[in-house]
Parts: C-alpha cells; structure tokens; sequence
C-alpha cells in the first residue's frame, strides 16, 4: 500500500521516570531534539505535526500536551497539523502522517506522544482510570466504567479468562512474558525497572483483576516519544538509513466495546494484522525484530496470534519455547515494553523497534535487524505497521 | 465517585428499565437482531422501527474478572465482573458485577438473573448467580 512512499527517519525518548516532577514540555523537548538530531533535521525542516489523541484530561496525565503546545514551544511555522483521538490506535498518528506526506501535505512530520500519568495520579483521580471524578460519561466507557469496569486490567482480565478457559493457558505463559520482557529491561538503562524480575517474584504480586496479576500490567510514567514520518524522496536525504513504512493495517470488523466482540479471545488486532498483511509480499518469517502492544500481558499472545506468528490458541507453546525472550527467533519488546520500560502508549515499543533498525540497542541488539513488525492497541482498538530497511 | 452513564434516546430503556426489574434490549422490529449498545437503526437491515423489549433476564457467563484493586477510594474489594450472552438477545452481553459474597466461585457457563440498584436517574444492573445450572 505505501510501498515504502514514507518513511521514519528519526526518533527520540526522553528521559522517562516514576514522578518526575517535569512539566510534560520539558519530556517533550527533550524527546524532540533527539529525533531532530537522529535524523540529521533542524526545526526549519519540520513542516508538519500530529499526535495521539490530542490535549485531553479524560484520566490524570494521559495527554497533557496538543499539537499547539509544542508548535509554540518549538517554534514551528507548519504546513499541516493534525490531533487523532479517534483511530488506528496509538498508531494512528503515524498512520495519518504517512498519508500527508504522501499526499505532499507535508514532507517532514513530528509526530509525538506525550504522558504524566506518574506524577499526574491525585487522591480519587488515579491514571488510565477513564472518566473518574466526573458525574456523568457518555460513550462506549459508559457501559464498562458505570457499572464497576473501571480499569483497562478489567477488561483485558475478562478476555484473559476467555483465552485460559479456551486453550489451556495459564498465568506461568504470561510469566513469561513479563519476566522475559524484565530480562530485555535489564539491558536497557533507559527503562524504568531496573530490578531482576523471578517468576517466583510475579506469582507472589497481588492480584489486580484476575487472572492479571501486579507483572501483567505496565507502568504509569512520565516521559515523552517523537517519531519524525518522512516523504521517501526527502528521507533519502536524513542523516540515518530510512525506514520504509512497508504496509499499515487499520481494519476493524466489530464494535467500539469490549465486551461484545463475537470471539473474545481475537480483537481489533486479527483485523488490522489480517489488513497489514493484505498489504504486502512480506510474510511473518521475514520479520526480525517485533514491537507488541503489551498494556497487559495477555495482549501480547493476542498479538502474535493476530499477526499470524503462530496459530490461534498456539502462542502459550510459542512462547514457552523461548521464541519472544532474548535470544528468541521473534524477540518481543526488547527494550522491556511497558511491563518494565514504562508505558508510552506504543510510542516507547516503536521508538525501540526503530533502534533496533538502526543498530542502536547495544547488548540487546538484534544482529543485522532489518525488518520490524508494530501491533498498537488492545480490544477494539488496533494498528499495524511494517517497517523495513535496506 | 463512579461515574453514572449519560442518559440518551438510545440508551435510556436500558438504564431504566431496571424501575420495573426489566432487562431492556433494543431489538430491530422487522428483522428480530438484537442491538448492543442500543442504537437508533438496525444494524443488521438499516431498518429504524427499533424500540426496546423486555428480556426475561437470564443469562450464560461468556467470561468474568475478580478485580481486587480498589480504583476508587470507596471502592469495595473484590468483587467479581461477569459478561454475560443474554437469553433471548443473540450476540448481546451485558457485563454488570457479580452478586456474591464469594466472588472467585464465579465459572464460565454459570447461569445468572439480572438484578438493578438504583443510583441517581438510573437503574444499574447486578447478575445474580441462579443455584442450579452451573456448567462449563
């Protein structure tokens, strides 16, 4: 579909912490003049902006920052700016900046992401806890959050239960996951958690909403990511090899809840992966390096599923044969992932992905990675983006 | 605070229907689909002669979550959330917490009755565990 139209030419990750006590613009710059300086741009060349969803207080710290903040801070004179709350999940600004660059709405676009939920959390007023303190919501979160499903762990447990009761797994698979992530974790200086993680240690964690223990959620922190989508023509130009966006897939088959999909142990992620791989010669074993949306453990085999690394049902085998882990044929999330780099909203694992690209991960680099695989979202909610370098 | 839904034409026989004990479900006149979350049209035939009706107020656990974090200050834990396939609404579930002093006995396949507890303007559903038909 893009066929390579786009590319991404640089990223940049502040400096993410637990309670920082920084204002989301000083997150933001510091993450926008590393992307700047990786691609070899200045903010001269920057002529478009977008981000996922927009300013927005709908929970504490979700999304401080909107496109106007950061053109003012930065200074930038743009030619197209966009904010998408409602889309391809956390992809979807990457998504909409291809498509402006490809359209020649722009040639260079910053696209950011910006978060506090950490130190943004208030008496009554927790993170990633929708609508909470208001009256009254409207909306699909109405009929989740009025009736006590006020957590994301709620409704991930209960596809979670779903998925256990089906095919046999069990919390020893999601162990793995949060353990093996801790493992990359502990080769990344950059993430938040820096302890060895046992699964002694994530059996013993409290329960949150089962069967998601403590581990099997990710971390509410403060930090930004910026990810610069180029024109393929004035990518050729930056300073790092262009990382070709290969396909996105953004299809979606059924409803904006998360409760009535048909089959709850597939979601938005089997269609935007079905739709990816619509898209594109590439196939699953061509991938080298894989960016999961692991807001909660269990998203992860979701995901694997979804884009096809092994069958429904089978990602509890594939996992346990040591596939995802370091040294894994498919390694997942090698930067730690939100379970223990700390949650970016997606940002994080495709700022991750892009190192990985480049060759920039030190002792857990992916020898000669060229090609990655992105799947944002859980529930209804998913994107998906194939990336690929010469 | 827990937030209470936003009363709408849409959604309104559902929120309270509970006044009467009634499980309310929008259901397409013409072609008999069941629609949920309730909408103006059907889905399935675009037909608009969608109005709701009363479901005896049975179901079928699909799945369900203890959840043991307090999110709210009030908030008491745990309690059980089940989603369940309801009687005569193909294809709908109504998720609603789980009545039990005992919320890790809650199964799959486990047979539930719809109860409602008043709160403002509307009228939020509870499933009640029914003593017979458990079954996974």
């Amino acid at each position: 579909m893009t066929m390579g139209k786009a590319a991404i030419t640089g990223t940049g990750m502040s400096t993410i912490g637990r309670n920082t006590g920084r204002p989301a613009m000083d997150h933001l710059l510091e993450a926008a003049q590393q992307a700047l300086a990786s691609a070899g741009l200045t903010r001269a060349d920057i002529d478009g902006i977008c981000t996922y969803p927009g300013k927005t207080d709908n929970s504490p710290g979700q999304s401080p920052l909107g496109t106007g903040e950061v053109r003012g801070a930065l200074g930038l004179k743009t030619r197209w700016h966009s904010a998408v709350p409602d889309g391809p999940a956390q992809m979807a600004p990457i998504m909409v900046a291809a498509m402006a660059v490809m359209t020649g709405q722009a040639r260079h676009v910053l696209c950011f992401r910006a978060l506090t939920e950490s130190s943004s959390q208030s008496a009554g007023r927790r993170a990633s806890i929708a609508g909470a303190g208001k009256p009254q919501i409207g909306g699909w979160l109405s009929w989740l959050v009025s009736v006590g499903a006020m957590s994301a762990s709620n409704w991930a447990g209960w596809m979670a239960t779903r998925y256990f009761h089906e095919f046999g797994m069990t919390r020893e698979h999601l162990g793995m996951v949060a353990t093996g992530q801790r493992q990359f974790a502990l080769m990344n200086p950059a993430a938040v958690m820096q302890k060895p993680l046992s699964m002694a240690d994530y059996h013993d964690a409290r329960m949150i909403s089962s069967p998601l223990g403590l581990f099997d959620c990710d971390i509410p922190i403060d930090g930004a990511a910026v990810v610069i989508v180029s024109a393929a023509d004035a990518a050729r130009d930056c300073a790092r090899a262009p990382l070709r966006i290969e396909a996105l897939g953004s299809a979606l088959q059924s409803q904006e809840t998360w409760d009535q999909r048909p089959d709850l142990t597939t979601m938005g992620a089997h269609d935007a992966s079905a739709d990816l791989w619509a898209r594109t010669d590439f196939k699953p074993a061509d991938v080298d390096v894989l960016a999961l949306y692991d807001g909660f453990s269990i998203f992860v085999p979701m995901w694997l599923e979804a884009l096809g690394f092994c069958g429904h049902g089978e990602a509890k085998d594939f996992i346990a044969a040591g596939n995802i882990g370091p040294g894994g044929r498919f390694p997942v999330n090698t930067g730690g992932g939100q379970l223990s780099g700390g949650r970016l909203h997606g940002f994080g694992l495709l700022h991750e992905a892009c190192q990985q690209l480049w060759g920039d991960t030190g002792a857990r680099q992916v020898a000669d990675a060229k090609t990655a695989v992105c799947g944002m979202g859980g529930g209804f909610i998913a994107g998906a983006m194939l990336l690929n370098r010469d | 605070m827990r937030p209470l839904p936003e009363l709408t034409p849409e959604n309104t026989a559902f929120w309270t229907g509970g006044a009467r004990g009634e499980l309310m479900i929008a259901c397409c006149n013409d072609c008999n689909t069941a629609i949920h979350p309730p909408q103006i049209v059907c889905p399935a035939c675009l037909s608009r002669n969608v109005a709701a009706r009363a479901m005896a107020g049975t179901g079928t656990v699909y799945t369900f979550t203890v959840n043991h974090q307090p999110w709210l200050p009030d908030m008491a834990v745990p309690f059980a959330l089940a989603v369940v396939d309801v009687d005569g609404a193909p294809g709908v579930r109504v998720t609603a917490p789980v009545i039990s002093d005992q919320p890790e006995t809650v199964q799959i396949g486990q047979r539930m009755q719809i109860r409602f507890e008043a709160a403002g303007d509307v009228w939020l559903p509870k499933w009640q565990p029914l003593e017979t038909g458990a079954c996974a």
